[in-house]
């Protein structure tokens, strides 16, 4: 008997039904993977840098001495800002620990404490210079390998040579914390100071306001110039060769990598313009270069989703073109056109890359307080910390890496909302 | 002061109030001259010759109608016949589309509505239009009826304002079912509320014609009833041009009819006439029902 | 007065060019006031335009030339040995003329010639800013006066109006064109003279890049080696390996979400991997030093492999998963264009889901797929930030994915982060492989783009 077709369908079915489960097994795996990755991501950023937003400080009982910070009696503030503090903190170091006589040893002990404290002994006595002649009990940053040995960085068990901290070191340490002397505290610098080549006394603020003017010189060119370009090309431009051609550059520029933007602000703005190298108005210039294509293509969309039949039924009351685009399709295609901004700016907050052409990599202690100011910005700082061996800027990189991550997320956050609620169908 | 192209034409006899001898003779299906009564005494609009090409097809050919004050002049044909074509002529609207290009003439109480010297702006705000669709703008029921006359300034202070959106909405027998939701969105609306909101926002600017394309397709019966007599109202103070699918309405509304078919204007007259006598066998095919 | 004092300064003017020109129609309008042919603010703001726009328009010019024109006037005026000096030399003097001038740090003493150039230079500089106050005020009112006389009852102030914000719209929708200009430019401007010092062809083929050498003068005869081969190879090793982890996984992924995932798997898996597009690239560049590259190389030592801590494979990785989340959103789309009745067509003969997708859905989309994969390319291969932490330094030419290799986007960061000198080889080389870069994408673009717009077109 000849086999029909089903029997001949029915034989492959098997195989053919294998198949069919191979292939949603692939899917499968690779949406595993994609996600497997972002969790990876995740998990190794967060186990890193949590451990960031603590640091170890030490209790010092200081004894504000007269005769080592004014020694004349003249309470003269300048004289008062040039006196030897560090001399305070060896004193205490050295009464905390009277069996350390070497002077190798001492050189050691003192190092326990952060060279920030000292700033922090003078800071008090400027502010209260009654506190002259007395002794206070201060908390001060302790150093960075401290810190790290505290938080359980610092394997003790591999050979003493192969360690930052000898046993000797380990042993002060140990005694600090028995008598309750050393506290995991909330790590206030991390989130106000500058960068430094201290690990416990780098902060990410003074990136995060180089971003922040950065993105406000980004914004307030690319938005309205997004806008208006975005308005001409959607609204008024006649489809002809020379409209076709902007569009193809702004689709071009678009895709152009991020690096070759720098190079164009490295030439054009520092070199042929002599802005200031390091600035973040040129940052936020080269990032408006890049931003724009988005912007643009974003409010394109947004304006094209505004109903024909509202722009006939302005015009039909006799509104010029102008008034019909300012007075009704702009307000409807205006959250769109915030949507894909933020969107815009976003990608700019992370982005890096052309900025180190122009700059913005130097190391800067100083907050910027204007967008001429030399300055870098957050990721930029991520990128450089990357760069340093000391295991406590592991964990700052990663935490500086957190913050990024969480203004990202709060931005996009924002968008979607924007969408959300300003979400119109027709 | 007419120019020599337009005297030429005004002598031209076949188009003129010539009365043609009544049924039996229909004019054949292959002319399309216009017949009927195209001309009137005083016009507030008069287009002479008027074609209309989206690129480079042909979607009006030689139009020429006059529109009188105080009339309301319907406009029937098969779809695609070039009604909406013809109409957004009257104010220009087609502008708007980047193929369309119109020659002829068309002027507005004797001047050229598309000579350079005029603007477009205070033209439309004169040759006022409501659509197919209604489409009121995303605002309040206030605002849709402030808008032109804000853009074209014609209230002095607030209070004058006011005065001209309970007026227009009262003329748009609107004004009782909205004046408690003068600040809610005019979307909320009904459909048939939405269209005469529209309309009520159109005469808020004081037109001298109203030109309304299919204004009842997308309502029902009730609401197209309220329309209608809204429009036999408007007709004291407003010359009106409609489009209509509904030889029923044209005849309900109208004192004069054009008949269009394929970018031909076939036969115009009054629409008493029109509809029981028609002169054309194009218009009398339509009008019985053979195709359309 | 300072540039932001007078453009607060042009702003009042304005404001008041505004109000001035809106009374101004009220009253050649007199009772009647619809006599206007346009509302009376646009009378105002075409007074207000007239006063504002042509007197920036001389700011934006004054600013940009003054130094210029300065410097040369200072420059001429020095005394004739100065003249003689080149022209790096002169940069030098110039600046520190400038830096004595804003009371900056100085390189040198200054002898008596340069104190009077700096006093020269001062009083030119003061000159120029008084100078300037006059002529900007004194624009902002002529515009302002001349746009006041205009003003009748039959001028058309808002079509004017109108025309002018349209020229202004036109101005911005311009300025991508100006931005590839600038882009071409300056990267084009630099190449060539880097290739006055090496040649084109020495450039292209070369087979050892050490740029580091060229500034050593000591090393006679050494002018740095410049073959941009092994970065070439470096930049398509690393991309090809992110290309061969983003592209199946990305398609896959799309495939899957889109054709077989129930819907709240999709719904949540879906934003969840497009996290992966909004990460930004110094977190991956991150990422893949402190965790990938340590994991692999453990992974490589159990294996008894001699991995290096900065292997390409490192850095593709990593840069693959940047870029699933691009490969997987473009399929999606373009997957999603297929029309249904293709589909449809396709499993009423009876054939699986998979059969579907593999015969029909796939072969329908390869275009688009084909555009969407070039544009991801174009990504990887002008993908910075990962390399530059990930990536080594050593030009290394090789195909092994376990050594180092460097590529085109690190030798530009490290050319031009740090000392830049605009006259040696090795700053200049940085532009030309920027040009490199710029050429290699653009051309991957401008066809990604165009397939993919073909693509689209076909089923719209
Ligand atoms: N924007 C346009 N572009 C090209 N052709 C058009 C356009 N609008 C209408 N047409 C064509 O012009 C002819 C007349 O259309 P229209 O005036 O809308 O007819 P009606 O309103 O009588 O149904 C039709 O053949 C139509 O296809
Ligand atoms: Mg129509």
């Amino acid at each position: 008997m000849t086999p029909t077709t089903a029997d001949k369908i029915q034989a492959g079915l098997k195989k053919r039904y294998a198949a069919e489960r191979r292939f949603r097994g692939y899917g499968l795996v690779s949406v595993t993977i994609g996600l497997a990755a972002l969790l990876l991501l995740f998990v190794s950023i967060i186990g890193n840098g949590y451990s960031a937003f603590q640091q170890t400080f030490v209790k010092l009982d200081v004894q504000f001495d007269e005769a080592v910070i004014d020694p004349k009696g003249t309470r003269d503030p300048q004289s008062l800002a040039r006196a030897d503090y560090g001399q305070l903190i060896k004193k205490t170091m050295r009464e905390l620990f009277p069996e350390v006589k070497n002077r190798r040893d001492k050189r050691k002990l003192y190092k326990l404490v952060s060279p920030g404290a000292v700033f922090i002994l003078q800071d008090m006595v400027r502010k209260d210079p009654e506190l002259i002649g007395t002794s206070q009990t201060v908390w001060v940053p302790a150093d960075d390998d401290v810190d790290m040995l505290i938080k359980g960085y610092i394997d003790r068990d591999v050979p003493e040579s192969a360690r930052r901290l000898n046993d000797k070191e380990i042993a002060w340490i140990d005694a600090l914390a028995a008598t309750g002397s050393l506290e995991k505290r909330f790590n206030k610098i991390f989130f106000t100071a500058g960068d430094s080549r201290e690990p416990e006394l780098a902060g990410i603020w003074g990136a995060v306001v180089g971003s922040f003017y950065t993105l406000v010189v980004t914004l307030a060119l690319s938005f309205p110039i997004g806008v208006a370009a975005a308005v001409y090309l959607q609204e008024f431009a006649p489809r002809n060769r020379w409209t076709d051609f902007i569009e193809v550059n702004i689709n071009n520029l678009a895709a152009v990598p991020s690096i070759v933007f720098g190079l164009l602000g490295l030439s054009v703005f520092l070199n042929f313009m002599s802005l200031p190298r390091s600035a973040p108005l040129v940052g936020g210039l080269v990032l408006s270069l890049m931003t724009l294509p988005t912007v643009i293509i974003a409010s394109r969309a947004s304006l094209q989703s505004v109903p024909p039949s509202i722009r006939e039924g302005a015009l039909g009351m006799g509104a010029s073109q102008m008034q019909m685009v300012a007075h009704h399709v702009l307000p409807l295609a205006m959250p769109g056109m915030l949507t894909g901004t933020i969107i815009g700016m976003a990608r700019a907050l992370g982005e890096s890359a052309p900025l180190l052409m122009i700059g913005m990599v130097a190391f800067i202690v100083n907050v910027p307080e204007g967008p001429l100011d030399p300055s870098t910005v957050l990721p930029v700082q991520i990128y450089l910390w990357a760069d340093t061996p000391e295991r406590a800027f592991v964990e700052r990189t990663s935490a500086a890496t957190l913050v990024l991550l969480a203004f990202l997320v709060i931005m996009n956050g924002a968008a979607v909302w924007l969408r959300k609620r300003f979400e119109q169908r027709w | 002061m007419l120019n020599q192209k337009q005297a030429v034409l005004l002598e031209r006899p076949a188009k003129t109030n010539d009365v043609l001898p009544s049924a039996p003779v229909k004019i054949q299906d292959t002319d399309t001259k216009t017949v009927g009564q195209v001309t009137v005494d005083k016009p507030i609009m008069t287009t002479r010759n008027v074609d209309v090409y989206y690129d480079d097809k042909q979607a009006i050919r030689n139009v020429s109608i006059d529109i009188a004050y105080n009339e309301v002049l319907s406009m029937i044909g098969p779809s695609g016949c070039g009604k909406s074509t013809f109409l957004r002529c009257l104010n220009r609207m087609n502008d708007t589309i980047e193929s369309a290009r119109v020659t002829g003439s068309i002027e507005l109480e004797g001047h050229d509505i598309y000579d350079k010297k005029t603007d477009v702006v205070t033209l439309r705000a004169r040759v006022g239009m409501v659509f197919q669709k209604p489409n009121p703008f995303p605002k309040s029921v206030y605002e849709n009826v402030a808008y032109g006359p804000r853009i074209h300034g014609l209230a002095r202070n607030q209070s004058e304002l006011d005065e001209i959106v309970e007026t227009s909405l009262r003329r748009a027998g609107l004004w009782d079912e909205v004046k408690d939701r003068l600040r809610e969105p005019g979307t909320g609306l009904s459909g048939g509320q939405q269209q005469r909101l529209c309309i009520a926002r159109c005469i808020a600017v004081n037109p001298d014609v109203i030109l309304m394309d299919e204004p009842c397709s997308a309502l029902d019966p009730i609401a197209t009833a309220r329309i209608e007599e809204l429009i036999d109202e408007l007709r004291q103070n407003y010359s009106i041009v409609i489009v209509t699918h509904s030889m029923q309405q044209a005849a309900r509304v109208s004192q004069r009819t054009a008949y269009f078919h394929l970018g031909d204007l076939i036969e115009v007259g009054e629409t008493s006439i029109i509809f029981t006598n028609p002169q054309h066998k194009l218009t009398e095919d339509y009008l019985t029902g053979r195709f359309g | 007065m300072s540039t932001p004092l007078l453009i607060a300064v042009l702003l009042l003017l304005a404001a008041a060019a505004f109000e001035f020109g809106r009374r101004r129609a009220l009253q050649v309008a007199g009772p009647e006031f619809r006599t206007l042919h346009s509302l009376p603010r646009y009378y105002g703001s075409y007074t207000a335009l007239w006063c504002a726009l042509p007197a920036l328009i001389l700011l934006g010019a004054w600013l940009a030339f003054e130094d210029k024109i300065i410097t040369i006037l200072v420059i001429a005026d020095l005394p004739a040995a100065y003249q003689s000096l080149s022209e790096p030399e002169l940069n030098l003097i110039v600046n520190d003329l400038r830096n004595q001038l804003s009371g900056n740090v100085v390189s040198r003493e200054l002898n008596l010639d340069m104190q009077a150039a700096v006093k020269h230079y001062g009083s030119l500089r003061a000159t120029s800013k008084a100078a300037l106050a006059v002529i900007f005020l004194s624009v902002a009112m002529l515009g302002m006066g001349l746009a006041w006389r205009k003003i009748a009852p039959d001028f058309w102030a808002r079509n004017r109006v109108e025309a002018i914000v349209k020229v202004l719209l036109i101005i911005c929708s311009t300025l991508a064109i100006f931005t590839t200009i600038g882009i071409v430019l300056s990267v084009l401007f630099e190449s060539i003279r880097f290739f006055r010092a090496v040649p084109v062809f020495d450039f292209l083929f070369g087979l050892e890049w050490s740029p580091q050498t060229a500034i050593r003068e000591d090393q006679v005869g050494s002018s740095g080696a410049f073959g941009a081969v092994p970065l070439f190879a470096g930049t398509l090793l690393i991309s090809l390996i992110a290309m061969l982890v983003a592209a199946p996984v990305g398609l896959t992924s799309a495939i899957y979400l889109s054709e077989y995932s129930h819907p709240r798997f999709r719904a949540a898996a879906k934003p969840l991997l497009e996290i992966l597009a909004g990460i930004p690239t110094v977190v991956y560049g991150f990422f893949a030093a402190l965790t990938v590259a340590p994991l692999i190389r453990d992974a490589g030592t159990n294996f008894g492999l001699d991995v290096s801590s900065e292997s390409a494979l490192a850095a593709g990785l990593v840069m693959g998963i940047m870029i699933i989340p691009f490969v997987s959103s473009i399929s999606d789309d373009v997957i999603n264009a297929v029309p249904q009745s293709l589909r449809d067509g396709s499993l009423a003969l009876g054939s699986t889901q998979s059969e579907m997708i593999r015969k029909v859905v796939l072969p329908a989309a390869l275009p688009g797929i084909v555009g969407g994969l070039l544009l991801a390319i174009s990504r990887a291969i002008g993908e910075t930030m990962i390399v530059v932490m990930a990536a080594g330094l050593a030009a290394n030419l090789t195909v092994n994915p376990l050594e180092a290799v460097t590529t085109v986007t690190v030798q530009i960061v490290t050319l031009l982060v740090g000392d830049q000198e605009f006259d040696s080889p090795k700053t200049l080389a940085a532009f030309a492989l920027g040009l490199m870069l710029f050429l290699v994408t653009l051309a991957l673009n401008v066809i990604a783009l165009y397939v993919v717009r073909k693509y689209r077109e076909q089923y719209e």
